[in-house]
């Protein structure tokens, strides 16, 4: 019987067919822990009685959210991590690498055919690699760290078929936020998002994980682009790729399909406080910005520093407005450093940070005041996200972002 | 014991706001829970009061201080008309029962319910609204008392087995 993608990636595990709707306890490939979410997996762990990780070579731990920690108990929380990875010999422990999801990423730690969990919701990220990768909360954490297997429900897939190539000064992040808008902040709850048609299969990694890691913001449970070439490629150097080609079968059965065309595509926006509430840029240009951040695991590697760059231009930033850059990793920070992109920021008045979350957790730096606006590549503007319940975070690409950041309000990145 | 009724679209950021993330203790994070979104909740909430909510209900991040944090103010249980799935797994794992009731929008704030587990409603204003069973797996998982001590009976698990949900 013809079988989806998802359904092949269980079947696999398994050794059995597989099908949507059944509960599963399946092996799991990789763990990922942080920083946030990790001292109450590791707690549960114990609770459960767990001595010793089911494979400490298939657990990720690493530090983003509060890096450098910005407070005491996030210190502690660090210290409590290290010595638990040192205690379990995990050997996978990065403590300033960057963004948890990049980090799995760039280092080809996500693969095709993979089932991966992460104590994170947008580990939908790995998506991106082929891989089905779904956010799990922290005692289910633990479960998987004294089992290395977790239940699922193995998710019905969605169909996004996407046809076409972007118009200049747009791409993958207004293209996910429409999808975003017509499906609904819990248009896919329970299933899988598999993105398919030209304009995936042309698109380049970052763009992929782009949109992957927003599935999850229409309450997926897992996002994928069937991998292909450029999966290969991406991975090769990184991992070992017997490339494991996988795709749906035809007349494999899916819960719904939407199409989008990117042609006709225009810059969008996502309005306060909802990641459905998405406009046409025009629809809210004009409004002041207090603040604008172009980072998180959605928008902050390279390629939309690059982007945000080349909007950019020689000038600089509005002398109202702080913008704050964050690279999503150590290598992306190397890469923008020596394209002489940090340069071109920090000149026009950016602040820029070292790779780790920064204001898109909201508890760490760069929180904003009752009443303030800010503009963010990042993937949430729920009321109180990024500080002040009273303040109001749009959401947009990075071009957007950079071409707003010039003019101190929403601006469409075709007009400047 | 009474209702707090929410709207739909309730996030974890708005259960329990990124900044107190550091705490994992129920009763200290409850001190904060939906902060700045409806604060007389932690002021007032008392043990044994229910969390009626719309669609979606703790949609975004996995967050476990988010139903934490409902378990620290007193609640055990959680009505919606839909949960998001992480927070739905959440809420068994740490305690917390979520019921999912499409009649939800109907319960009035501050008013009072039963919860007729076994016989499968709730009863609302002289009227039974029907609730959904939980999926026999997850039944499983309360039934044992949650994950951990469903987990704590495990020597290891054998994978791959499965079942209808
Ligand atoms: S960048 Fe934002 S969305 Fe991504 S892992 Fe960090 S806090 Fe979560």
């Amino acid at each position: 019987m013809a079988a989806t993608l998802v359904e092949k990636i269980f079947s696999q595990k398994c050794g059995r067919s597989v099908r949507a709707g059944e509960v599963v306890m399946a092996p799991v490939d990789l763990a990922m822990v942080h920083d946030i979410t990790g001292p109450l997996a590791v707690q549960k762990f114990r609770e459960m009685g767990g001595t010793r990780v089911f494979d400490p070579g298939k657990i990720v731990l690493l530090f983003d959210h509060q890096v450098p920690a910005d407070s005491i108990s996030a210190a502690n929380n660090h210290v409590f991590l290290r010595k638990f990875a040192i205690e379990q010999e995990i050997p996978n422990l990065d403590l300033r690498e960057g963004i948890c999801h990049q980090v799995v990423m760039e280092r080809g730690r996500a693969g095709p055919g993979e089932i991966i969990v992460g104590a994170d919701s947008h580990t939908c990220m790995y998506g991106a690699a082929g891989a089905f990768a779904t956010g799990i909360g922290s005692t289910d954490m633990g479960f998987v760290l004294k089992f290395g297997a977790l239940y699922f429900r193995v998710p019905e897939t969605i169909r996004i078929v996407a046809t076409g190539t972007f118009p200049p000064r747009v791409g993958p992040k207004d293209l996910i936020l429409e999808i975003t808008g017509r499906l609904g902040a819990d248009g896919a709850t329970y299933q899988a998002l598999e993105f398919t048609g030209s304009t995936f299969q042309t698109m380049d990694m970052p763009g992929r994980m782009t949109c992957c890691n927003m599935a999850v913001e229409m309450g997926a449970k897992a996002g994928i682009v069937p991998p292909d070439r450029v999966t290969g490629e991406y991975l090769a150097g990184r991992r070992d790729t017997s490339l494991v080609s996988l795709s749906s079968d035809p007349g494999a059965r899916f819960a719904q399909e939407y199409s989008f065309n990117a042609e006709d595509l225009t810059p969008r926006v996502a309005v306060p406080h909802n990641v459905d509430q998405v406009v046409d840029v025009s629809r809210v240009a004009g409004t002041p910005i207090d603040q604008v951040f172009i980072g998180s695991c959605t928008n902050g590697r390279f390629e939309d520093l690059k982007e945000a760059a080349d909007v950019l231009g020689n000038r600089s930033f509005h002398p109202s407005v702080r913008v704050i850059v964050i690279p999503a990793s150590r290598t992306e920070y190397l890469k923008a450093l020596r394209a002489g992109i940090i340069e071109k920021f920090v000149s026009a008045g950016a602040l820029v940070e070292a790779p780790c979350c920064g204001p898109c957790m909201g508890g760490a730096f760069g929180l904003l005041a009752p009443g303030e606006v800010s503009l963010s590549t990042s993937n949430r503007n729920f009321r109180g996200r990024q500080g002040s319940t009273e303040a109001s975070v749009y959401l947009c690409s990075p071009a957007t972002a950079a071409a707003s950041a010039i003019n101190g309000q929403i601006t469409d990145p075709r007009e400047v | 014991m009474r209702v707090w009724k929410f709207g739909d679209n309730i996030d974890t950021d708005a259960i329990i706001p990124g900044r107190y993330l550091v705490i994992y203790d129920p009763r200290t994070l409850a001190a904060h829970a939906f902060e700045g979104t409806r604060d007389e909740f932690a002021e007032s909430a008392r043990e044994g009061d229910i969390i009626v909510a719309g669609r979606n209900f703790g949609c975004g991040s996995s967050r476990e201080h988010a139903p934490l944090a409902l378990l620290g103010a007193g609640v055990r249980v959680v009505i919606a008309r839909s949960f998001a799935r992480i927070f739905y797994r959440n809420a068994i794992n740490v305690g917390i029962l979520p019921l999912v009731c499409r009649d939800a929008p109907s319960i009035e704030d501050g008013s009072a319910i039963a919860v007729h587990l076994r016989d499968g409603y709730i009863e609302s204003g002289g009227k039974k609204l029907p609730i959904e069973p939980v999926p026999a797996f997850l039944q499983e998982i309360i039934d044992a008392g949650g994950l951990v001590e469903y987990a704590k009976k495990l020597e290891r698990v054998e994978t791959c087995t499965g079942s209808q949900s």
